[in-house]
Formats: C-alpha cells, structure tokens, sequence
C-alpha cells in the first residue's frame, strides 16, 4: 500500500442536543435578572451569601434559602488579561476577567471588565456593572455587558483576602 | 489486607499534537506493550486493567473502555474506568495499586491516555450551557487569576514563573518522549514569548498532546522476583474539595495540604524537604511550582519561589522537580497524571534515563485537576515502607 | 478479605423528566439519607465514590458538579468513575479491603432525559468500525433478541411475560417508574418499535439517584436496619465488537458470577440489571438461576432504569430485601455497554 493509500482518519459529523434544567434557585435568579435585579441566597448552615446562586453551598452541602439583594457593584480579588482568541467566546482581544466579589455576596464570580486600560486593572479595584438597554434585558447574565472602573479608592487587600 | 505492592513495569507513548499514526488502541497499547516489556510479562500475566482518561468528550466517545476491552487484553478480565479530572492518572495509579494492596489481584496493568486530535478539546470545554455566561477562555483563563492571587500574596520576583518554565524545557530535553522540544531555548526567549492569559506567556503554558502511560503494578512476591529494581508504593493519599464555596482558597487550597500531610504521615516523613530526593508535580502553569512547593510543605508559606530562585528544584539541586520536563512539556491531559506518577516510579528504580536523579530512593508524584480541587499524590521509594 | 456490609440505601422516585431540579438538588437529601441512615457520622465517612457519565450530562466534567452536594469541606478522600454507580461501589469495597476505611459513601446520577438516549448509546461504540453505521441502543439490543429468537431460546411471548412480570411486583416499589397490570396478549398486538422489540421490551427513561454506604469493622451495625454482607463481588468484561460475540449467552457473566462465589449458598432472589426483557433469561442462565430462583423483586430496569445508577440501585434493593428480612441470600447484578458487554455480580446475605 502507498503512503497515499493510507487512510490517517475518518470523520463522523455527531449531532446531539440536550436540555439543561437550572433548578429552582437559578431560575428565580434568572427571573430576577430580568428585572435587571441580583439576588443571591443566603446557606443556612455558615450564613454566607451566594451570587448567583446554584441552590447549594458547597462547602457545607445543604440547600441555599431566601432572597438577598446584592449590588451591581464590587471589588476586583483577582483578574487576568487574555490576550488569546478561544472558540466560545465572541470578545475583541484583548480582553480583562476578573474574579469580582459584588457589594452583599461572599464569593466572588468571574466576570468582564471593559472601559479601561490593562494596566490599570488592579487587585482591589472598585468596579460597576454596565447594563443592557432595558429593553433587551431577559432572564440571563448577558444582561450585564460587563463591568468598569468606579473610580472609588481601593480595597485594602487585608479585607478581601480570603475571598480571591 | 494491606499487602505491599510496587511498580515493576513503565511505559509511555512519544507524545505529541497529533499522534494520527495510531488509533485509540494503538496509542495504548505502545504504552502498555513497553510497561509489560519493561515488568518482564506478557498480556497472560495481567489480572486486571484500569484505565484512566479525562472527559471522553475530548475524543467524542463515550466511555471508550468498552471499545477498548480487546486491544487491552481485557476479554475475559476486570476492567475498570477512572475519571477524576486532571488528577485522573494520578488516581487512576491509586485505585491500580490499591486491587494489589486490597489482595485482590497480584498483578495489574494501569493505562491513562488522551487523544485530544481525534474531537476537539477546546470545544468539549466550551460547549455553550443555557444561564452560564462564557468569558473563561479554556483552562488558561480559568488559572491566569490563581498565579496572579500568589504573585500578590508571595510578593515573589516577577520572573520565577519564567525560571520554572527554562528549567523544565531544558530538562525536557533530556527526555526523548517529551512533546514540546526548544533545543535553543534561554531565559529571554521564555520572557519575550507573547502573554495569553496575563500573568502566563506562551513558553509558560503546557501544550495539548496525544499520549499514554502505563504501569505494571505487582504484589510483594512477583515484585521480588523481578528482573529490575521496583518502585515500592511507600503511601498514597487523594483529597476533593468543591470547586467553589465562600471563603475557598483557590491558590493554595485546603484539600492539597490535607491529601500532602496525609501522605507525608502515611510514609511516615517529618521534614519533606530532606527525606523526599526528587518530585515530580503537575505543573500546567509555570507559577504551580512554586505554588505547590508551599502548598506540599517543601517550603513555608510564601517562599516557596525561593527553591526555583536559588536552583533548588534543578535537575543538580537539593529537590529537583520535574525532571521529565513535566506537564509543561508534554500533557497528554489524561495521562499527565500518571506521567508524574511513572516518572517518580523511574527515578527509584534507576530507569529515568537521562534525566535520572543520582541516588534517588524515595520520590513524590503528584497530580490535579479540576478547579485546582481534586488532589492525588504518592510516595514510592527504592524500599518497601 | 474485610467483611464488608451495606449499611443504608436511598434513592429518589424515578421519573421521565426531572425537569425541577438539578443533579446537586437531587443528591442532597439522598446522600444525606444514605448517611443518616448509615449511623456513622458523616465525618467518619472514609471515602466517597460516585458513578456518571458527560455523555449523559451533555458537559465536560459532569461529575464535578456532584462533589457540591456533599459538603465536601473540610476536603474530603473521594474519587469518580466513569462507570455505573455499582462499579463506584466495587472502588470502596477494594478500599475498604486496603484497611484504609472502614466506611464509604458510593452513588450514582444519571439525567437520561437531557438528551436522546437511543442516540447517546451510539457514542459508546468503536468510533472506527461500529459507531459511524448508526447503530443506536434500541437496534443493538434487538440484533440481540432476534439472535435469542433464532436460536430458539426464548418466544415473544415470553419477552412479554418477562415485562409484564416486572412491572407487576413493581406496583409495590414506591420509587419504580413504569407499573401496572398488564396482559401478554394486548402487549403482543401492539407494534414493534424495532423489530423484535415491543415497547414492552425496553427499559423507560429514567431521572434519579440511589446512594449506599458501606460499612467494615466498627462501623457495622449502627444503622436503623440489618446490616446485609458482600460475600463475593466480581466483574468481567466480553468483547465489544457485536459480530465476534454469541449475543445469545453472556460469558462476562458467568465468569463474574463464578468468581463472586454465586453458588457458594443457596440463591433465593437476584436482582438483575436486564434492562431489555430478553436480556434477562441470558442472565439467568450464565448465572446458574434454576426455575424458582425470585427474580427481581423490586421490578427491576424494566420499572425504572436510571442510567449510570440502575446497577447500584440493584444493589441497593437487594440489600434492602434481606434486610427487611424477605430472603437471607441473593445476588445483583450490574451491565455496562452494548448487548451486556461488561457485567459486575455481588453476592449479598444477612447475619
């Protein structure tokens, strides 16, 4: 057989389609996004706050209760600068995550910072959610475009330290 | 109960891109076939596999094991799957020693592999879930935040992350399996690579590769008997926290100082540093080595980018760490586990080639995965515990 | 070896489409359930397995997601197979014989109705030679009850029998999912789904969770029911390729059942994970079950067949039969892949 005869692989197009549940507590996060409010739930068992909420702490393993208002505004615990293109995401390069801790929720989630230049992203940073147009707002996090320098002076690391 | 066991047998694959000279099947069994040679026994000789792999969406089949029964040599025997994220091969190892240790078996043979070129592992880790926003761009951007949370914490030099990724491509290329080869490769030529996920450049970041490894792992009287010297499992320990919980420490998590005190406990080791002759960890990122070294008690809190300053974790130095050129060099990601597994089992047995450590008794593999939560590691020594 | 003991079973009701809660809001009370009724305090637990699959929950690292419902901080020993919930179990028993623990935490989720399950079970199949024909799971288990049929092993009227049998004595097992009292012939006047096979014939697609723990030494005997021993546990593994195997008998079986020591005693029931009606007189006779041998008192995967934990949950009912003091030895059984490619046999009896 000749190198030319060799077959090195075969595709096989797959298709499969699935529906994903998001359980209680997501949907009323959702809902509430909507309305263009945060709400996270409160663990019954250590009291901390969760935003967004997935229906459990984890550390403890028991079901997260009640409604707890939460800010749009927050502090940078950490964040990184991508500057490499990834297929599920539809973002200008470069581009600044940041584990964000929100005003009112103990843990910081992972969200975009825009309107300011990379270097001046820091740990500590003061930060605000830039929304959607009413109008386009559903029950989704892509209501919240991303977030942007307030201004405010820093948080002192000290403060935040065990949350990055 | 509690019967004694050691590596007898070490294979792996020549790891790189794109392996399309082999099937799934073939991939495994150049890595196995080289662990049965190297243990001196044959396919007859093995009791059981157990077989590790990260997601099986990475080769777009689902539980691939099955598949793979009669290319393994299975028919007829137990075969068991293990997924435990990055740490799998690690694991995997564990749960193979254990068959032995529990005076199940005398004699298993352990594979881990991935075949990432065969699906698409950047789409199987971002496949678009409903209510999730997507902005973390694959595992780069998921860690980039952790090394940048112990570069504020540890106040270390800038260029320790630029030391450990030199050192380990240098040593890389001691190793002929290793993927990633920079045969010129200098300290300028790791700084001036571009940044993808600021804090970590190019040169820092581990490649995706196709690979295997296998191990022979046998009882105390087939180990005995064997031709070469055996990596005697001294102690083992695994420890899983959740990825994400308020007040989680992310950078130096609580479930990897507990699975590290475990083990030195088990293996009966008060002082790491000088009882431990040569680590091989799971390093994907540069910054991990000096983040495990803290966090595996080599070195106290914030310090431990010392030992990659001062040399210590060179080939030549007091501990050094990864030897084989590690994860940085070659990830097969469902083998790397056990790619640091099987190279700290070389090093006690004298088998590590090139990249031997002199007088290497006791060795540490170390492997994780996940969101820096799912933790397994061992100690294997040239002498039974 | 460490006598081991099952020490607690849970699970949830099993239904259709679990569209109310996620997996994490499904294990929380079941785990939880499982360890209280265990009596070893959940900081005893000495190791947690679990079994899943991505596939089934259409992501990468499904199964991480699951170590959130178990309070996993301060961190705990715990790993994850690929593989039905029972082989979690056969992780924690090895572990248990280490002498490491004296205790475990073993389940299994699977969440079938996220996807098309006839579909999903394609991806299972040799991506070379097998998987690009299309096959999906309802043809493969039919090839193997046309194989039955022609060889002359077994009627479609038997097959009807088998179903109507299971989902009879399901009618007393609060959690099945397919019950009632239905009549061979009206079953055998209803149309093939795929010729040989009957709607009758498969298994329902399942949402649920079953969780067991496991218990040696010390920690036996704490629970709020009899403890009921692993006397013999084993799994083996055939061939996947369909066209070298005979699909009319089951080796894997046979061997699994021989080395678990299935007739070291009298067998009064077995728990068998058949979730095709023809596949359950093959596992019969690799098991050696003679005519009056109980077969599957809880109604078995015909009733309800929760992917990636109906083995464990055979597990679990067969333990809960000889606790409840019904039978005093009895075995269960296991399947993974195509045409019960790959199978584990626990042999299980009371003090």
């Amino acid at each position: 057989m000749s190198d030319s005869d060799r077959i090195e692989s075969i595709v096989t197009p797959t298709r499969t389609e699935y529906d994903y549940t998001p359980g209680p507590s997501a949907q009323r996060s959702l809902r509430a996004l909507a309305e263009g409010r945060l709400i996270g739930e409160t663990c019954p068992s250590c009291n901390q706050v969760y935003y967004p909420p997935s229906g459990t702490c984890a550390r403890c393993g028991v079901a997260t209760e009640g409604e707890v208002e939460i800010a749009d505004k927050g502090t940078v615990t950490t964040y990184a600068i991508v500057r490499v293109p990834s297929d599920n995401i539809d973002l200008e390069l470069p581009y600044c995550t940041a584990h964000i801790l929100l005003d009112g929720s103990d843990i910081p989630f992972f969200g975009l910072i825009q309107e300011c230049v990379w270097d001046e992203v820091r740990i500590g940073m003061r930060v605000e959610a830039v929304w959607l147009p009413e109008s386009e707002w559903g029950p989704g996090a892509e209501n919240i475009k991303y977030f942007r320098p307030t201004g405010e002076p820093d948080v002192p690391f000290e403060q935040f330290k065990e949350h990055i | 109960m509690a019967e004694r066991c050691a590596v007898i047998g070490v294979g792996q694959t020549h790891h790189t891109a794109k392996r399309i000279d082999v099937s799934q099947a073939g991939l495994l069994r150049e890595a196995a076939t080289r662990a049965l040679e190297d243990a001196g026994c044959s396919w007859a000789d093995i009791d059981a596999v157990v077989i590790g792999k990260a997601p099986d969406m990475f080769e777009g089949v689902m539980m691939p094991e099955l598949f793979l029964a009669e290319a393994l040599g299975c028919v007829g025997k137990p075969m068991f799957r293990v997924h435990t994220a990055g740490s799998v091969g690690g694991t995997t190892a564990i749960v193979a020693s254990q068959l032995v240790k529990g005076g199940i078996h005398g004699r298993v043979l352990t594979v881990a592999y991935e075949k990432q070129s065969e699906s698409n592992a950047m789409w199987a880790l971002s496949i678009k879930i409903p209510f999730r926003q997507a902005i973390v761009a694959g595992a780069g951007g998921y860690f980039a935040p952790l090394v940048r949370g112990y570069m504020n914490r540890s106040k270390a030099p800038e260029d320790v992350g630029i030391r450990v990724a030199l050192k380990d491509r240098l040593n890389a290329l001691k190793n002929p399996y290793a993927h990633l080869k920079f045969p010129d490769i200098d300290f300028e030529q790791v700084a001036s690579s571009p940044m993808l996920w600021d804090p970590i450049r190019y040169l820092e970041t581990c490649p995706s590769s196709d690979g295997a490894c296998a191990m022979v792992i046998a009882d105390e009287s087939i180990a005995e008997r064997a031709d070469k010297q055996p990596a005697w499992v001294q102690a083992t320990a695994m420890r899983s926290e959740p990825t994400q919980f308020a007040g989680r420490d992310s950078v130096n998590p609580q479930a990897s100082r507990d699975a590290a005190a475990e083990l030195w406990q088990k293996a009966g080791i008060q002082s790491p540093r000088d009882e431990i002759d040569c680590g091989e960890i799971y390093v994907p990122f540069s910054w991990f080595e000096p983040m495990w070294m803290e966090s595996l008690g080599f070195a106290p809190e914030g310090e431990g980018w010392r030992m990659t300053y001062d040399g210590a974790t060179a080939l030549d130095g007091d501990l050094p760490v990864n030897m084989s050129g590690g994860v940085l060099s070659s990830n097969p990601i469902g083998a790397s586990g056990m790619l640091r597994f099987a190279e700290a089992a070389n090093q006690v047995r004298g088998q590590a080639g090139e990249h031997q450590v002199r007088g290497a008794k006791r060795a540490l593999g170390h492997a994780y995965g996940g969101g820096s939560q799912f933790f397994s590691m061992w100690v294997v020594g040239n002498e039974p515990l | 070896m460490r006598d081991v003991a099952i020490a607690s079973f849970a699970q949830t009701k099993y239904v259709r489409n679990q569209i109310h809660e996620t997996e994490v809001d499904m294990l929380i009370p079941i785990t939880r359930e499982a360890i209280e009724r265990s009596g070893i305090p959940k900081p005893e637990i000495g190791f947690t397995c679990h079994g899943s699959s991505d596939y089934m929950a259409g992501q990468s690292f499904a199964f991480v997601g699951a170590v959130d419902a178990l309070g996993a901080f301060p961190p705990i020993a715990e790993s994850h197979v690929e593989m039905d919930g029972a082989w979690a179990l056969y992780e924690a028993w090895v572990k248990i014989q280490c002498g490491e623990v004296d205790s475990a935490l073993v389940f299994g989720f699977g969440r079938a109705s996220m996807g098309k399950l006839r579909e999903t079970m394609n991806l299972q199949l040799d991506p070379y030679t097998m998987g690009p024909l299309g096959l999906d799971a309802i043809s493969m288990a039919a090839l193997q009850a046309r194989a039955l049929l022609d060889a002359g092993k077994i009627s479609e009227e038997q097959m009807a029998e088998i179903a109507v049998r299971n989902r009879r004595v399901a009618k007393d097992n609060p959690v099945a999912q397919v019950t009632g009292d239905f009549e061979v012939a009206k079953l055998l006047a209803e149309p093939y789904i795929v010729s040989p096979l009957r709607k009758h014939d498969c298994p329902p697609i399942s949402d649920g969770v079953s969780a067991v723990v496991l218990a040696a030494g010390d920690a036996i005997g704490r629970g709020d029911s009899k403890p009921v021993f692993i006397r013999g546990i084993d799994h083996r593994i055939d061939s996947h390729q369909l066209g070298s195997r005979d699909l009319t008998v089951s080796p894997s079986t046979k061997l699994a059942g021989e080395k678990a020591g299935v007739h070291a005693g009298p067998v009064e029931f077995a728990e068998l994970h058949a979730p095709f009606s023809h596949q359950e007189p093959i596992l019969c006779e690799a098991l050696g079950l003679e005519e009056g041998v109980l077969i599957n008192p809880s109604g078995g995967a015909l009733a309800a067949n929760p992917m990636m934990t109906a083995g464990l949950t055979r597990i679990g009912e067969a333990a809960s039969h000889i606790a409840a003091g019904r039978a005093g030895r009895g075995i269960a059984h296991a399947t993974s892949g195509p045409c019960l490619q790959q199978n584990l046999v626990c042999v299980l009896e009371g003090e």
